[in-house]
């Protein structure tokens, strides 16, 4: 019994440590000169590594902006794989500075979890995807369905609760990855595939046929996602947080990647001229220098340049802008003023 | 041999010195004493500190420590339930159907590397040389491959070359069942189920309450199988005075399987196959895909390691035995189970615990093939979605230990059965 207490006493200290910080989390990212982001293990689109090992996507575009503003180096930065299931321990033991990886905003995880959600990068929703062989049109004909699913996951408790609410049973197959999930799915080993709609699109772009398979028409539940932080830093969450303003802020004033430069000499706007630190010295407030935010989209671009380089119409992704579109345009994109 | 030393001389020998504190030190009986309990101190104080740090930390992050999660609606859903389970029950109640299903797996799997460690030990040693090499292949192969990968190759192997409930439908379906009664598919196998018309209602034992046919079924199968004990006691009793055996193999047959039949008539047992409707087969049992890649995975993978223990047990037996034994008539297959086997289980069963341990401890891997064990639901999931990581990580630690402790201090006990008795 003795060397149970004390064996977890260890364990208990070993997820304790590293916890403890010293230092500001901005401090530890210019020291170590890198910034490390928590990310998918690959969806296509968000943050997957292309053919050179380099990691691309929507998500990873937001880390890279970041690095740009903190660092002046949108390549600083180290990206960390992680599953549904270890993202929170290594955010919160300080494995990784920031989590940029589909993850749902929710109450628990933002109050209980003691995570800080700076914001959303992109509105999303539960679907199910299926094969068109299998004749479905409705996710109310999925009574008795097998359904591949991530656990530790907001899709795995929606999905428990859509079926038990519509009287309908199913055999859940959990899976710990999205590669996982996919494979299952396409041996047909599950009948259907469930996460958000952003991620099914993703993975059916990555298909070798995807035209065999549909994605469903109902949507769930609501799935804001966007990037987390440890509680507790405020400095550090305000960072990350107008980072991302910044880049939805300049799709807003019509500032790109390709006229920056050229509003950065000065212009009658003068909240784009706050935004690109030609006034009011917003960035020395933050703990930057002035050009934070111009540095971001410069790297990236802004957020709509973002969007669709990355997972747009244009892209094998193919999302249309829907819900977040700015809202301007009808959309919920609303960054506040730079004033 | 006579003794030298003389007892009186030992009472006379030089007075006690007065103690002194140096002593702790320079004394021999002393300085181990001192040494352990200097130990013991800074073990306490290394274990102060840590959990101090713990406290500190979780103060630091505004984290409490609670086991209130447990009470908690869970809010997932479980494959596998042992025991009636849906997604409004507790955390506690998921963390109970993951640990039934950890207990399942655990029994299935030491039944499997038991059979075919034993199999494979003895058949190592035969004089047959295709047979002993083939079982050497086995070995090897399974030995020296990790257990994690064999239980991926059996899932992906169950997962992408059998054919989906779908390839069954049809007038001129690509695939059939087996005798119409067992259906091996992409997710899992179907076999047949037995139920009952009678039912006698359940057994109320607090969280779980098992059908009382099944715990009547049991109760009948133990006393024949205690019955059948008796019974050959006394034909060894008859043996050892008249020389003699009487004939009991019917009469143990009878013992063994007849009231288990007569229950089963009595209660109006029935086969329920499954049927294909729907998206999947309905009905039956289903074994699913990630049980049988964790059994195949852990049994024939301990499998091996058991059968190199039998196999050494029985090298360690002399061959004088097997020469003494073949010289008194016994065959080869008698002289195995009568005198080399009963001498070498005491080599065997303590690294068989081990074996056991191990394998029991490594049904842990099952949400590698998401197999719902008590690591996916209580050490996964509900540590995930209530972030509970310490409570949940010390409770799984906990039952771990417990469940590892009942099961070698089971076999310690048979191990003190079966040891060589020294009179």
């Amino acid at each position: 019994m003795k060397k149970t207490v004390f064996v977890g006493a260890l364990t208990a200290a070993t997820f304790g440590a590293g916890m403890v910080h010293a230092q500001t989390t901005l401090e530890t990212i210019q020291n170590r000169g890198e910034l490390i982001c928590g990310s998918n293990t690959g969806q296509a689109g968000f943050g997957a590594p292309d053919s050179n090992g380099v990691w691309q996507g929507f998500d990873v575009g937001f880390c890279r902006a970041l690095g740009a503003a903190v660092l002046n180096d949108p390549n600083a930065v180290t990206f960390v794989p992680l599953t549904s299931q270890t993202r929170f321990s290594a955010l919160a033991s300080g494995e990784v500075d920031v989590l940029a990886r589909n993850t749902t905003w929710t109450f628990v995880r933002d109050v209980d979890l003691n995570l800080t959600f700076v914001g959303t990068n992109y509105y999303d929703g539960q679907g199910f995807m299926v094969t068109r062989e299998l004749g479905v049109s409705s996710a109310l004909e999925l009574d008795g369905a097998t359904v591949c699913i991530e656990t530790g996951t907001t899709t795995e408790l929606n999905l428990a609760d859509y079926f038990r609410v519509n009287n309908m049973s199913y055999e859940p197959v959990p899976v710990d990855t999205a590669a996982e999930a996919q494979q299952q799915y396409l041996a047909g080993a599950c009948d259907v595939y469930t996460t958000d709609v952003s991620a099914l699109a993703s993975s059916r772009a990555a298909f070798a046929e995807p035209g065999d398979h549909a994605i469903l028409p109902e949507v769930i539940s609501k799935e804001p996602l966007g990037p987390v932080v440890r509680h507790g830093d405020d400095q550090w969450a305000d960072i990350v947080q107008w980072t991302l303003f910044a880049l939805i802020a300049a799709e807003e004033l019509g500032v790109t990647s390709a006229n920056m430069e050229e509003l950065k000499a000065g212009g009658n706007n003068p909240e784009i001229n706050r935004l690109l630190g030609v006034e009011g010295g917003f960035g020395e407030m933050l703990g930057l220098d002035n050009d934070w935010a111009a540095r971001a989209i410069a790297a990236v671009g802004n957020y709509g340049e973002l969007f669709s380089s990355t997972i747009g119409d244009q892209t094998p992704i193919g999302l249309a802008r829907g819900l977040n579109a700015q809202w301007t345009q009808g959309g919920l994109l609303y960054a506040p003023p730079f004033r | 041999m006579s003794s030298t030393t003389d007892p009186r001389a030992a009472e006379s020998a030089p007075p006690k010195r007065a103690f002194h504190p140096s002593m702790l030190l320079y004394d021999q009986r002393y300085r181990s004493i001192t040494i352990q309990i200097f130990a013991l101190f800074l073990l306490m104080l290394g274990a102060a500190w840590l959990i101090d740090n713990v406290i500190n930390n979780l103060r630091l992050l505004g984290r409490t420590f609670s086991f209130n999660f447990l009470s908690q609606s869970a809010g997932y859903d479980i494959n596998q339930r042992p025991i009636e389970y849906n997604s409004q029950m507790t955390h506690g109640r998921a963390a109970l159907v993951g640990f039934l299903n950890t207990v399942i797996l655990a029994v299935m799997g030491c039944a499997l590397a038991t059979i075919l460690g034993v199999l494979a030990g003895v058949l190592r040693l035969s004089k047959n040389w295709i047979v002993s090499r083939l079982v050497t292949v086995y070995v090897e192969v399974f030995r020296n491959i990790p257990t994690l990968i064999w239980i991926l190759i059996f899932g992906a192997v169950m997962a992408e070359s059998m054919p989906a409930p779908s390839a069954f439908r049809g007038d001129d379906p690509a695939s059939s069942m087996i005798f119409d009664a067992i259906a091996i598919t992409n997710r899992g196998v179907y076999v047949p189920a037995i139920l009952f018309t009678t039912e006698l209602g359940v057994l109320p034992l607090g969280p779980v309450s098992p059908s009382l046919n099944w715990v009547l079924v049991l109760a009948v199968l133990v006393a024949g199988i205690f019955a059948n004990k008796v019974l050959i006691d006394h034909a060894t009793r008859v043996q050892n005075a008249t020389g003699i055996r009487p004939k009991t193999w019917w009469k143990s047959l009878l013992v063994l399987f007849g009231p288990v039949i007569l229950i089963f008539l009595a209660l109006g047992a029935h086969l329920e196959y499954p049927e294909l409707r729907g998206f999947n087969f309905v009905g039956g049992t289903h074994l699913r895909n990630s049980l049988l890649a964790m059994w195949l995975g852990l049994g024939i993978y301990t499998g091996a390691f058991i059968a190199e223990i039998v196999r050494g047990g029985i090298l360690a037996i002399s061959k004088g035995q097997t020469e003494a034994a073949f010289a008194l008539g016994l065959q080869p297959g008698k002289t195995m189970r009568l005198v080399i086997l009963p001498q070498a289980l005491r080599v065997i069963i303590p690294p068989l615990i081990s074996q056991y341990l191990n394998l029991t401890k490594n049904t842990s891997l099952g949400l590698a093939v998401g197999y719902m064990d008590l690591r996916s639901t209580l050490g996964g999931i509900t540590i995930n979605q209530t972030g509970r990581e310490l409570e949940g990580m010390l409770l799984l630690m906990a039952v771990y230990l417990a469940i590892s402790l009942t099961i070698s201090g089971l076999m310690n006990v048979y191990n003190s059965r079966v040891k060589l008795k020294e009179r």
